[in-house]
């Protein structure tokens, strides 16, 4: 099959595949499918503050896709989402809030996403220093860290950056706040736009640029490329550091869009499922749009039907399109 | 801080240890079988969270340990058989294949408690097996466990076959056995043991809490990883895991040293320490993650 053809194979088989697990949960649950699904796409696709509600979803979905599909592109696999996500959301909050009043708002909201993609990539920096240099497992070590990071991060809220007996941060000045794309009242962000610029913006560094091209090299054939003195390691490494400072963005996404502070748990989940959304596009770039959307209608729509469905069926599909995926990848392989 | 130290010599903190400890040791033996057949088992900590799980519900709705030991077994074997049906009849890729089922299982507890008990935190409380180590019928199946899986792959027909699948998969092919059947084999009692150790992370406690495993999968092949794939001494990572674990729940209790936020991820740092600096002699079976 040509790569279009296997893209959009996958897509139906794994699409086909939810709405019949999905089709089953809801049985069990006591639910009429055909109830349950009218549900949840007429509350997300068919109004207005459900379809912003999707979109406030989708848009973190591009960033730790994107930070999935980038290492997948070089033969790593990125699990680290979460933990990127969170000292990224923590370290902008800070910095945004202590950013000297009176800054032009666009700066504000430059340095506090600049900050944010800088801590995630030291955080996928180290895990794809410690595969590259240590041999050691990125699955493993990025899990550890995702661990590790949530509870720095806990500590250090505790210790002295939460505010009084909250778990919340303090709240970062109008200028760095992203406005809101006024959707009837629902929460999706000026961020959303961003999303798709960054969307673009790694689309074009995977097809059209020298790093771009030795990473599709690497993920083809390690000892291929570095027979042909392509700079493997360090394009590896980079790639990891890369990804990290997209699932970084995404945290910015909920510091400045959305909740104006960091909380505990923030962003919880979102990194984990930015691999379903990679791997449902194949790691396209501009593909995870799309399936970040589709994602984001579950998710909402989960929520719409959740006294009908435990809301926690949305999880299960997540891993059973990953599952699909993860057939046609092995199949592509050989 | 003297009250803490005379805390971890006394028998109470070394049976809190091997407690502890037991969930590692049984992923561990199990990751062991199905790497050592050739399969990436990242699939551990769903084969914990399901046995806890099953566990659990199970002793719960039925009164009886030994109907939830035995459904935390099934329930190792029924994520094992979706491993290996993916790994070795499909030719997935293994590593995507162990993250969808560690997500998968995570989303399905919760939807299952939800269903049958309302809400998705955790499972009703009954009369589980004790905190007790010598009274936890769980301790001694995991004793003679480690011996018979090192005995097993190190001194039988089925472990040699076993271990040359993972190696030479065409050389078991050439001698006339099925190599997608010994890996099954592997897989699915892999996913056993691993299921028998997710029940000692709820019967002690007395029920199921979402999210039990708490990452102990992953450690769990930290261990397999550190060990060479060697059975009995991924037993022993397990049991210097379960070590640090109890050493800072003890410094939690104690009051000594670091905030509780961090003691916490001792098991965590010292595993990417370890995995980062322990020297690797042994090379990965040659054929892990090859399918065929």
């Amino acid at each position: 099959m040509t790569g279009r053809a296997r893209t959009i194979h996958l897509a139906v088989v794994a699409l086909l595949a939810t709405m019949a697990v999905g089709s089953v949960l809801m049985i069990v649950a006591g639910a009429s499918p055909l109830h349950a699904w009218g549900q949840l796409l007429r509350q997300t696709l068919g109004e207005r503050q459900g379809f912003g509600q999707v979109l406030f979803r989708a848009t973190p979905l591009v960033f730790t896709g994107l930070a999935v599909a980038v290492p997948l592109r070089a033969g790593l696999f990125n699990i680290g989402g979460e933990g990127q996500l969170t000292a990224a959301a923590l370290a902008c909050a800070v910095v945004a809030a202590a950013l000297p009043p009176g800054l032009p708002a666009p700066l504000a909201v430059l340095i506090a996403t600049a900050v944010a993609f800088l801590a995630g990539a030291v955080v996928g920096a180290a895990t794809g220093a410690m595969r590259i240099y240590r041999g050691a497992h990125e699955v493993i070590v990025a899990i550890g860290l995702n661990a590790i990071i949530a509870g720095v991060a806990l500590w250090l809220g505790n210790r002295s950056l939460f505010v009084g007996e909250s778990t919340r941060t303090a709240t970062i000045p109008a200028a760095a706040q992203l406005p809101e794309l006024g959707l009837a009242g629902s929460s999706a962000s000026v961020s959303a736009l961003g999303a798709l610029g960054v969307a673009a913006l790694v689309a074009w560094l995977l097809a059209r640029t020298r790093v771009g091209f030795t990473w599709r090299m690497t993920g083809q054939g390690l000892d291929a490329a570095r027979a042909a003195g392509l700079p493997v390691d360090r394009a590896r490494v980079w790639a990891m550091t890369v990804a990290g400072g997209l699932a970084g963005l995404a945290g910015a996404h909920f510091v400045l869009g959305h909740k104006h502070a960091y909380e505990d748990g923030l962003g919880r989940g979102v990194g984990f499922l930015g691999i379903a959304v990679a791997l449902l596009a194949q790691g396209q770039a501009m593909a995870i749009i799309g399936a970040a959307l589709v994602f984001g209608v579950l998710g909402q729509g989960g929520l719409a039907i959740s006294s009908d469905v435990p809301k926690e069926m949305v999880d299960v599909l997540q891993a059973v399109v990953v599952l699909v995926a993860a057939a046609s990848l092995g199949r592509r392989k050989r | 801080m003297s009250g803490f130290v005379a805390s971890l010599i006394t028998l109470g903190f070394l049976a809190q240890v091997l407690r502890i400890a037991i969930p590692y040791v049984l992923a561990a033996l199990g990751g062991t079988l199905s790497e050592r057949a050739g399969v990436i088992d990242l699939a551990l900590e769903a084969k914990l969270l399901m046995g806890a799980f099953a566990a659990a519900v199970l002793g719960y709705e039925t009164g009886s340990i030994a109907i939830g030991i035995a459904g935390a077994a099934a329930a190792g074997v029924a994520v094992a058989a979706i491993q290996a049906f993916w790994s070795v009849r499909l030719g997935a890729d293994q590593v995507v294949t162990g993250i969808a089922l560690n997500l998968g299982a995570f989303g399905f507890t919760r939807y299952l408690l939800g269903v049958r008990y309302g809400q998705g935190a955790n499972s009703p409380r009954f009369d589980g097996v004790g905190t007790g180590v010598l009274t936890n019928p769980i301790s001694w199946i995991a004793a003679a466990l480690v011996a018979l899986v090192v005995v097993g792959l190190g001194q039988t027909r089925l472990g040699l076959r076993v271990r040359a699948v993972g190696e030479r998969p065409d050389a078991v092919a050439a001698a006339g056995v099925s190599v997608a059947r010994v890996r099954w084999l592997a897989v699915l009692i892999g996913g056993a043991l691993a299921g028998v150790g997710g029940a000692q992370l709820s019967l002690p406690v007395d029920g199921f809490v979402a999210e039990a495993s708490g990452g102990r999968g992953y450690v769990a092949l930290a261990a397999v990883i550190m060990s060479g794939w060697r059975p009995g001494r991924a037993a022993l990572w397990c049991l210097a895991f379960g070590l640090a674990d109890a050493v800072q729940y003890r410094m939690q209790t104690h009051g000594v040293g670091l905030p509780a936020e961090l003691t916490r991820l001792l098991p965590y740092v010292l595993a990417l320490v370890l995995l980062a600096a322990w020297p690797r002699r042994v090379a990965p079976p040659r054929a892990l993650g090859q399918p065929d």
